[in-house]
């Protein structure tokens, strides 16, 4: 297990040993999330790298990794724990052969942890291997508003309370990191106990430095004409503007296409793969793509 | 008053203070006579000291919620102001009350003296009006105004309209989602449930518990034009929304005329509607400006579409669609629009002429794009929309394609 970073430079560094190329303002909530303990929240379009951050944190940092991927109707028995029913069950058909009637201890056997299956949350609060987990609960925003509040008690004291059981606290508190693509707004309670931070699309030097950590083996000249082109058509008035995922994907089907720079016709016949909407595509597409590709030459320069 | 009043006698306190609750219950607060009960035995329990003190004594009886402050405060100036009965209904009478009230608090000090106004002896000039404020409670006269045009109301009428608004019956209009509830006459057992069940009743088989699939209301996105042929209707809209946010209803607003203006926070951030709407006037720059609607929506799609149409929301757009240039623009954007919520109900006011024909360019590119296609310029099309709202079938009228003009 190596130990927390212990300023800002080293998180940096950290995040940049697992290729991840953190700008400085995510490099300070990082630092400031794992020095206070507190849960780091982070917003930004879809593509920028909020979930990378916590597999290359648990990576780095030798964590395990305990993902939730929110959904619609997420409940606690999918998200902290649930019963094994059908164990307990057995349970009962069993002291009943065996004449138990005390109801005491058949209760006790019954919601022992023994039948208690945990679900993420509830094992984020067990100490893994290497010290505690990194939390990554995933899209916050798909799930509702009930979820969130339930959310409250597990965030700010780190402890789970079964009914039947008793209370569930962590030793150590785990690395939390929640991600949301505001397709709903988080609520205030909850963004009042995190640290907050909005991945935006990264400049063209750091969308180069990624490109290059990421794929090593894109030739010079190619990696930086896709950067400075999806760099410009971020400038453009889209309806999804290409995240740093896309580019990724771009320049690894460009060098399966055995491309060296860019031409017209390939950007024409690959733009599937950096735009998704029919309209955006069509923007680009018309007398636009060679104006658009000239100028990205002429600043990879 | 203070000493005066004790000096008279318990009767005369306690006579003043139910004229007081009275005055309380007509401006909104919801004041019993338990509670003014339970006011006299406070004073009677706190004596009457200061002035500041009365105050209090009085406020932690009557007033139960925050929002209520403002109400409560105003009607204290006004009410318990001066010695003698005679002179506290004059004060009462004033259409301003002296002082320097704060500005925020401009609308609750203008149904405090309203409520005051209506409740107590009139001045002779007023009577007439009354009588009007009567006749109209007449069940034909009611239909009457249900049926009147928002444009051709008065302000009071305005007023009264926005009250009505108020105690509309609100659309009961439910989505199931992926949660649960235990429901007695639920199809699916609740595993845990019942074993809870069966080990509290002890041995002798399972008692099986059920549960159901939770129902909420869908949220609504309203975006509604304010520009200058359109903002009396947006003001009675606006109200509709704060009702409907009220309700245990995820509700968000937007307005356009130039520009678009998220007013979602603003609109719940005071239960009072009064208060609610002066803060929304606050955060709008365009009112009555011209108009812009392709613009506008495509920037609610760009900026906001994907953060606030999830959870299967249903869209009201409250416009006249009477855009002249970019049709272009406006078409393709509804079409995203349509595309992106559950259902799009488009509300304009001007189908309330009988002989409303899809001749405007504007209409003629939104309607091809609309779910629904309804009049919004009474109380009683209001109602209608509820209604809609509510699941019933939508009724042929309100079917767009109703108005397509033969290519």
């Amino acid at each position: 297990m190596s130990s927390l970073p212990g300023s800002i430079d080293e998180t940096q560094a950290l995040l940049k040993s697992g290729s991840y190329v953190a700008e400085r303002g995510l490099a300070t909530v990082v630092f400031l999330a794992l020095k206070m303990g507190r849960p780091l929240l982070l917003e930004g379009e879809a593509g920028v790298g909020k979930t990378e951050i916590a597999k290359v944190l648990a990576t780095t940092l030798g964590r395990n990794l305990i993902r939730l991927q929110c959904y619609e109707g997420l409940d606690v028995s999918s998200a902290v724990y649930e019963w094994n029913y059908a164990g307990q069950m057995m349970a009962i058909r069993l002291a009943e052969a065996a004449g138990e009637t005390d109801r005491e201890r058949l209760g006790a056997d019954v919601f022992s942890e023994r039948h208690l299956i945990k679900r993420p949350l509830l094992k984020a609060l067990e100490a893994g291997a290497g010290g505690a987990p990194v939390l990554l609960i995933d899209e916050l925003d798909r799930t509702d508003a009930a979820f969130e509040a339930y959310l409250l008690e597990i965030l700010s004291d780190f402890q789970v309370t079964v009914p039947e059981l008793g209370t569930f606290r962590a030793p150590h508190p785990p690395i939390v990191i929640i991600t949301s693509n505001r397709t709903r707004e988080i609520h205030d309670a909850l963004k009042r106990r995190c640290l907050y931070h909005w991945v935006d699309y990264p400049d063209a030097p750091r969308e180069l430095a990624i490109l290059k950590a990421r794929y090593p083996d894109v030739p010079a000249k190619l990696a930086r004409q896709i950067v400075h082109y999806v760099q410009a058509i971020r400038r453009e008035d889209l309806f999804k503007a290409p995240g740093v995922a896309e580019t990724l994907d771009w320049a690894s089907a460009l060098v399966e296409l055995d491309a060296v720079a860019l031409d017209p016709a390939l950007v024409s016949d690959t733009l599937g793969v950096l735009l998704k909407y029919q309209d955006d595509i069509a923007k680009i597409q018309g007398t636009k793509a060679k104006d658009l590709i000239d100028r990205a030459r002429a600043e990879a320069r | 008053m203070q000493a005066g009043a004790v000096e008279a006698g318990t009767g005369r306190l306690a006579e003043n203070i139910a004229y007081f609750g009275r005055a309380l219950r007509s401006a909104g607060l919801p004041v019993g006579p338990g509670a003014v009960l339970d006011a006299v035995a406070a004073v009677e329990a706190a004596g009457i000291g200061h002035r500041a003190d009365f105050h209090a004594t009085l406020q932690a009886v009557f007033v139960k919620k925050r929002e209520h402050m403002a109400v409560f405060d105003q009607a204290f100036q006004i009410f318990w102001r001066k010695r003698s009965l005679m002179e506290r209904m004059m004060a009462a009478m004033m259409p301003v009350a002296p002082g320097e009230p704060d500005k925020p608090r401009q609308e609750a000090l203008r149904r405090v003296s309203e409520a005051l106004y209506d409740d107590r002896n009139r001045a002779p000039q007023e009577v007439e009006q009354q009588k009007m404020l009567d006749a109209r409670l007449t069940v034909s006269d009611l239909e009457v105004f249900k049926r009147r045009d928002f444009e051709q109301m008065s302000a009071a009428e305005i007023e009264e309209a926005k009250r009505a608004v108020a105690r509309l019956v609100l659309p009961l209009d439910r989505v199931v989602t992926r949660r649960m509830r235990a429901d007695p006459n639920g199809l699916r057992v609740d595993p845990r449930a019942s074993l809870r069940a069966t080990l509290r009743s002890g041995a002798g088989g399972i008692a099986l518990k059920f549960r159901a699939p939770l129902t909420v209301h869908p949220p609504i996105v309203a975006l509604a034009d304010i520009s200058g042929s359109m903002s009396r209707y947006a003001q009675v809209f606006l109200h509709f929304l704060h009702a409907l946010g009220r309700a245990d209803r995820k509700v968000h607003g937007f307005v356009f005329a130039t520009e678009l203006t998220n007013i979602s926070r603003a609109l719940a951030a005071h239960r009072d509607p009064d208060l609610a709407l002066a803060a929304t006037a606050r955060m709008v720059r365009d009112w009555d400006g011209g108009t812009r609607i392709g613009r506008a929506l495509s920037d609610f799609n760009r900026l906001w579409s994907r953060r606030v149409l999830g959870q299967g929301a249903i869209v009201l757009l409250l416009t006249d669609g009477l855009e002249r240039q970019e049709t272009a623009e406006l078409s393709f954007a509804l079409d995203r629009l349509r595309r992106s919520c559950r259902r799009l109900i488009w509300l304009n006011p001007l189908l309330r002429y009988d002989g409303f024909e899809a001749r405007a360019a504007g209409i003629r590119a939104m309607l091809p794009h609309v779910d629904e296609f309804r009049s919004l310029h009474n109380l009683a099309s209001m109602a209608d929309l509820c209604r809609a709202l509510t699941g019933e079938p939508a009724e042929a009228a309100a079917d767009p394609r109703r108005f397509r003009l033969p290519e």
